[in-house]
């Protein structure tokens, strides 16, 4: 690179506007092969964005502060996208209404099955118990479970990693894990992943059909509230 | 479209005055959310007081067009989390089994329940 060649990296990748760009342009090509190959699972957007900014960050030695200046304003979308969710809630509000028992039922037994599931298994293969605190919160949305996590004694930054991954996961196995048990009711595949994956498990239900997006948000919510209620409860037990 | 963008805004904005204001164990944009609906839920006793971009369909464009870009939203927090996985690889095996075994199980469980709980009440989808 030259003198002026370097000089104009340095100004660019001080400006928000270079990362605001990169962090598009990654998802814009996620996006596309993953609409490319039918929305396979394993296409997932965000997993994929993520590693190719990681990449591009890593290589030009970018610190994640410097990143996160462009791509707040993407991030601060999270905000209105959840008012939003009001709108397909309003339009299916007669199917919603409907099922309001059965979603009740699914949220306390997905709710209590994510908790302890998690942290039994985790505590069978050996981690230690300040881990499992992080742990517990894991399938509600990254603020929520963090604020859980720092209440209870654990590490929230441990617990935002944890529900990313969370998150990627149940996007990438609620489909073939309900189309390879029959289940056809999208109301409850929807509802089911906004429990157990949090907004990116919502995401990946607005890709495959309205009615389980619109599910997936109750139920990303619901559990928002339920699980700060269930981790104190649980947790001790847990932890013997 | 724009008006549609600062209605969201607004209902958020209100959304995190109410649960900062009354300290509501609830975040700001799911308050939001929820006065959104209600707006929606009124909107067609309040037509004539109301702007025309709440009743003619830009507002469900432009909201059901920001859902549909959901995951754009979550790269940023997603890109942290690669920057910071030195947190999880001294139990990294375990972990990540017990967050897929988990995950797996929590969908399951929660489609059980409501697919018995949906046959029980005798509901139809």
């Amino acid at each position: 690179m030259s003198q002026s060649d370097f000089a104009l990296w340095v100004y660019l990748s001080r400006t928000p506007l270079l990362w605001l760009t990169v962090t598009i342009f990654a998802y814009v090509i996620a996006d596309r092969i993953s609409a490319g190959v039918h929305r396979n699972p394993l296409a997932n957007p965000v997993l994929h964005a993520v590693w190719m900014i990681g990449l591009v960050l890593a290589v030009t030695g970018t610190p994640y502060r410097v990143y996160f200046e462009g791509a707040q304003f993407v991030h601060f979308m999270l905000g209105p996208a959840t008012v939003a969710l009001a709108v397909p809630l309003y339009g299916h509000r007669r199917t919603v209404m409907r099922a309001l028992v059965p979603m009740a039922g699914a949220l306390v037994v997905g709710a209590i099955v994510a908790l302890v599931s998690a942290v039994a298994i985790a505590k069978a293969l050996g981690v230690p118990d300040d881990v499992l605190i992080s742990l517990a919160p894991k399938s509600v949305t990254g603020g929520v479970a963090m604020g859980v996590s720092e209440r209870m004694g654990g590490d929230p930054a441990l617990t935002g990693v944890l529900v990313m991954i969370t998150g990627v996961i149940g996007s990438i196995i609620v489909t073939p894990l309900m189309n390879t048990t029959g289940v056809k009711d999208m109301r409850a595949r929807g509802f089911a992943v906004g429990v157990a994956a949090h907004g990116i498990g919502t995401a990946r239900a607005f890709q495959v059909d309205m009615i389980a997006g619109t599910f997936a948000g109750i139920g990303m919510g619901l559990n928002a509230m339920l699980t700060p209620i269930l981790v104190p409860v649980f947790l001790p037990w847990l932890l013997g | 479209m724009i008006l549609s963008l600062g209605l969201l805004l607004l209902c958020q904005l209100l959304g995190e005055a109410l649960a900062h204001g009354l300290s509501l164990p609830l975040p700001g944009p799911v308050i939001g959310m929820a006065l959104l609906l209600v707006l929606l839920l009124v909107r067609e006793k309040f037509a004539p007081v109301l702007p025309r971009e709440v009743g003619d369909g830009t507002l469900e464009k432009t909201s059901n067009g920001l859902l549909s870009h959901l995951s754009l939203m979550f790269i940023p927090a997603g890109v942290g989390v690669v920057q910071r996985l030195d947190l999880v690889v001294s139990h990294g095996v375990a972990l990540f089994v017990a967050l897929l075994v988990s995950t797996a199980l929590a969908m399951l469980a929660s489609v059980a329940a409501f697919r018995f709980i949906a046959r029980l009440i005798g509901e139809r989808e």
